[in-house]
C-alpha cells in the first residue's frame, strides 16, 4: 500500500479527516523549506502538498504566485525541491508528500527521469495542475512504473463522464477544486461543494480532497463534513508572506493547528 | 506534401499543440470546439463571416508591388500583403470576428482578450462594440507604457484595459491574467484569444480565421503577375499573421515559406523572442511548442523592439512546419527591423508595424541574392502608426 493510501485508510478507521497543507518549496528562502515541512507535520498535517515554483503559475491567485516568484529569486528548480523532499525523509517516513505545480519543470527534466528521481528522494504522489487526463497518459506510465500516485484534479465544471474517465486514472486522491477561479479566490459556496462531492462519490473510490479559497477553520469544518481531505494553500502561503523567517515555522504549525482541530 | 491535415481530433500538430490546461477549463474548450464544429459546417456563419470582413474590415486587403525598394535593393521582386490596410490597421481583426460571431453564437455577452503591441485589443474591443459585447483587454503594464495609443484607442471603443504587473510584465503574463480571468467567469465569459496558439481548439481557429490572406494572395499573385512568389514571408510572434499565409501555401510545391522571429539584440546575445531560432520544446499556456526557456523549465523573459513579437512561445503549426523542413524560421535584429521601418516608410510611403518590419527586414536582406524576376511576397501584417512613439524615442525625440 502507498503512503498516501496507508495515511487515508488510518484516517478513516479513526473517523477523521485529512489536512492537506500546500506550500511552495523555496518560500522565502530555500533553506527554510524543510523546517516549514516539519512545521506542517507538527501542527497536525496528514499529506503535504509541497509547489514546483513555476514562472507562469497560470492557474494560481496573486498569493501563490508571489510564493514562486519569491522561491525562484533564489532559482529554485525541480531538482532543488526534490533534494528538500529527500532531506525531509531523513527525520519523517510517515508524512506523504504531494509534489504540485505545472508540467513544464517537469518535461524539461524528462518524465522517466523526474519520475525515477521523485520516487528515490521520498515523493508519494504528482499532481500537474496543466496536465489533464488527455495529456496526462505518458506522464502517468511514468510515474506508476515508479510507484507515485498520479494525482488529479476535478472542477465544478467537469461532466460526468470526463468524471468517470479521470476515476479511471486517479491514484491516492482527487483534488476537487471547489470553485471556478483561481487559488485563493474568495467566492467558495459549500453547500453547493458538499452536493458535488456527494454526486463524486458514485464514480470516484479513492478519497476526494477539496482546496481552493478555503481560509479559515470555520469553512475547513464545513467542507470536512462533505471531504475526505481538505487542502489549504493560499491561507498558509499567506502566513509565511506575513511572518519573519525566525518566526514562519511557529506561526506555520499553529495556524495548521487551529484548522486540524476544526476538521477533527 | 500531399496529406498535410493537422491538427487531429485533438488538436496535435504533430508532437506539439494539444490541451495542457487546468481541469475546470477543460469543459469550456469542449464546447468551444464542438461549437466551432457546428459553425465550420454552416454556410451561413461563414456567410456572415465574409460579409463582415467585406463590408466593415474592407477586404480583400490588396497586393501592392514595391518597385523602388525592389530595385533599389537590385535583387527579386518585393510585393506586399496589405494587411495593414485593414480597419484597425493590422490582420487581428479577421481573428477577432470570426471569434466574436462564435462568441454570439453561444450566447456570451462577455468577452476578455490578452495584448502585447494592443492590435489585438484594439481589435477586439472593435468588434465588442460592433456586436455590443462587454469587453475587458489585459496588457502587460510595459505594453501599456510603450503602446499608449492603442491603449487610449481601446478606451474609446468602450473597452476597459487592465494592466498586468506580474512577472515580465508582458504579453505572457497578459495571457495569463486572462486565463485566470476565463477559469473564474467561465459561465459568461469567451476567450477571444490573439494569435494561433494557445489550447486546442485555438491554434486551428485563430489558423482558420486568417487563412483568408493566404487564399486571398493566392488568387491576386494569380492574377496579378500569372504565378506564385518563390518566397513567402512573414513575421513570427505568437505566428498568427505567419500562419494566415502560409497556410493554403504548405501544399503548393516551389513557395519556400519563411517566418521571421524577433532577434531583439541578437540571438547570440540571449536577449530575443525567437523560440523557433533558439528555444526547445516545452509547454506553456496550454499547448506544446518550442519555447524560451531555462534549465530548470522556468521561461525566460523575451526582449524585442516590437511588442506583439514578444513572447517566448510559438503557436505549435509553426513548430511543426519548422519540424518538417516545410518553413524555414529565421531572426532580425531590432537595429535590423528598425533599418526596413525607415527604408519602407521613405521608399514606399507606407509606415509599417515593428513586427511587420522584421518581415520586410529579412525580404531585403535575401532579396539582393535572388533574381531579378523572382518574386517575394511579404506579409505586411500591420502599420505603424501605433508604433511612432517608439521610434521616436529610439531617435531620441519625444512627440
Amino acid at each position: 500500500m502507498s503512503r498516501i493510501a496507508e495515511t487515508f485508510t488510518r484516517l478513516q478507521a479513526a473517523g477523521e479527516k485529512a489536512l492537506i497543507p500546500f506550500i511552495t518549496a523555496g518560500d522565502p528562502d530555500p533553506g527554510l523549506t524543510v523546517s516549514l515541512m516539519h512545521g506542517l507535520v507538527e501542527g497536525g498535517a496528514d499529506v503535504i502538498e509541497l509547489g514546483i515554483p513555476f514562472s507562469d503559475p497560470m492557474a494560481d491567485g496573486p498569493v501563490i504566485q508571489r510564493a514562486s516568484e519569491r522561491a525562484l529569486l533564489h532559482k529554485v528548480g525541480l531538482r532543488n525541491v526534490l533534494d528538500m523532499v529527500r532531506e525531509f525523509r531523513r527525520s519523517n517516513q510517515q508524512t506523504p508528500v504531494v509534489l504540485m505545480g505545472y508540467l513544464n519543470p517537469v518535461h524539461v527534466l524528462g518524465y522517466e527521469v523526474f519520475a525515477q528521481e521523485a520516487a528515490a528522494a521520498g515523493v508519494d504522489g504528482v499532481l500537474t495542475v496543466d496536465c489533464p487526463p488527455e495529456e496526462a497518459a505518458e506522464l502517468s506510465a511514468a510515474l506508476i512504473a515508479a510507484k507515485l500516485d498520479p494525482v488529479f484534479l476535478i472542477a465544478p465544471t467537469t461532466p460526468m463522464a470526463r468524471v468517470k474517465q479521470i476515476a479511471a486514472l486517479a491514484r491516492g486522491y482527487v483534488y476537487y477544486v471547489s470553485l471556478k477561479g483561481v487559488t485563493g479566490a474568495g467566492n467558495l459556496d459549500i453547500d453547493d461543494v458538499a452536493r458535488k462531492i456527494a454526486a463524486l462519490r458514485e464514480f470516484i473510490d479513492v478519497p476526494i480532497g477539496v482546496g481552493f479559497g478555503i481560509r479559515d477553520a470555520e469553512t475547513a469544518r464545513a467542507i470536512s463534513t462533505a471531504a475526505d481531505a481538505v487542502v489549504v494553500g493560499s491561507r498558509l502561503v499567506q502566513e509565511i508572506e506575513a511572518a519573519t523567517p525566525e518566526t514562519a515555522k511557529e506561526q506555520l504549525t499553529r495556524l495548521v493547528a487551529s484548522l486540524k482541530d476544526a476538521i477533527r | 506534401m500531399s496529406s498535410y491535415d493537422f491538427p487531429d481530433a485533438r488538436g496535435h500538430f504533430g508532437p506539439y499543440g494539444g490541451v495542457y490546461v487546468a481541469e475546470t477549463l477543460m469543459a469550456a474548450l469542449d464546447e468551444l470546439n464542438a461549437e466551432y464544429a457546428r459553425a465550420k459546417a454552416d454556410p451561413a456563419f461563414w456567410q456572415e463571416y465574409h460579409y463582415e470582413l467585406k463590408h466593415f474590415v474592407g477586404r480583400p486587403s490588396p497586393i501592392y508591388h514595391a518597385k523602388r525598394w525592389s530595385e533599389q535593393l537590385g535583387g527579386a521582386q518585393i510585393y506586399f500583403k496589405r494587411e495593414d490596410l485593414n480597419h484597425t490597421g493590422a490582420h487581428k481583426v479577421n481573428n477577432t470576428i470570426g471569434q466574436a460571431l462564435l462568441a454570439r453564437r453561444m450566447g456570451k455577452k462577455r468577452v476578455i482578450a490578452e495584448t502585447g503591441a494592443g492590435q489585438h485589443g484594439v481589435a477586439s474591443a472593435t468588434v465588442a462594440a460592433r456586436y455590443g459585447m462587454e469587453c475587458v483587454v489585459y496588457m502587460g503594464s510595459e505594453d501599456v507604457k510603450r503602446q499608449a495609443p492603442n491603449v487610449f484607442r481601446m478606451k474609446l471603443l468602450g473597452a476597459t484595459v487592465v494592466p498586468v504587473e506580474s512577472g515580465s510584465k508582458t504579453l505572457k503574463d497578459a495571457l495569463n491574467e486572462a486565463m485566470r480571468d476565463w477559469v473564474t467567469n467561465i459561465d459568461s465569459t469567451f476567450y477571444i484569444l490573439g494569435t494561433a496558439a494557445g489550447p486546442h481548439p485555438y491554434p486551428m481557429l485563430v489558423r482558420d480565421f486568417q487563412r483568408i490572406i493566404g487564399i486571398e494572395a493566392k488568387e491576386q499573385m494569380q492574377e496579378m503577375v500569372g504565378r506564385q512568389p518563390d518566397m513567402v514571408v512573414a513575421c513570427v510572434g505568437g505566428g498568427s499573421n505567419a500562419i494566415g499565409i502560409f497556410h493554403p501555401y504548405v501544399e503548393v510545391e516551389g513557395v519556400r515559406l519563411v517566418g521571421v522571429e524577433a532577434g531583439g539584440d541578437g540571438v547570440a546575445t540571449g536577449r530575443h523572442a525567437a523560440p523557433l531560432s533558439a528555444g526547445k520544446p516545452g509547454v506553456l499556456h496550454g499547448f506544446r511548442s518550442y519555447l524560451m526557456q531555462d534549465e530548470n523549465g522556468q521561461i525566460i523573459e523575451t526582449h524585442s523592439v516590437s511588442a506583439g513579437l514578444d513572447y517566448p512561445g510559438v503557436g505549435p503549426e509553426h513548430s511543426l512546419l519548422k519540424d518538417i523542413g516545410r518553413a524555414e524560421y529565421v531572426a532580425i535584429n531590432d537595429d535590423e527591423a528598425l533599418k526596413a521601418f525607415e527604408d519602407c516608410c521613405h521608399l514606399e510611403g507606407i509606415i509599417p508595424a515593428l513586427e511587420s518590419s522584421h518581415a520586410l527586414a529579412y525580404a531585403a536582406k535575401i532579396a539582393p541574392t535572388m533574381a531579378k524576376d523572382q518574386i517575394i511576397l511579404v506579409n505586411l501584417s500591420g502599420r505603424g502608426d501605433k508604433d511612432i512613439n517608439t521610434v521616436a524615442g529610439l531617435m531620441g525625440l519625444t512627440l
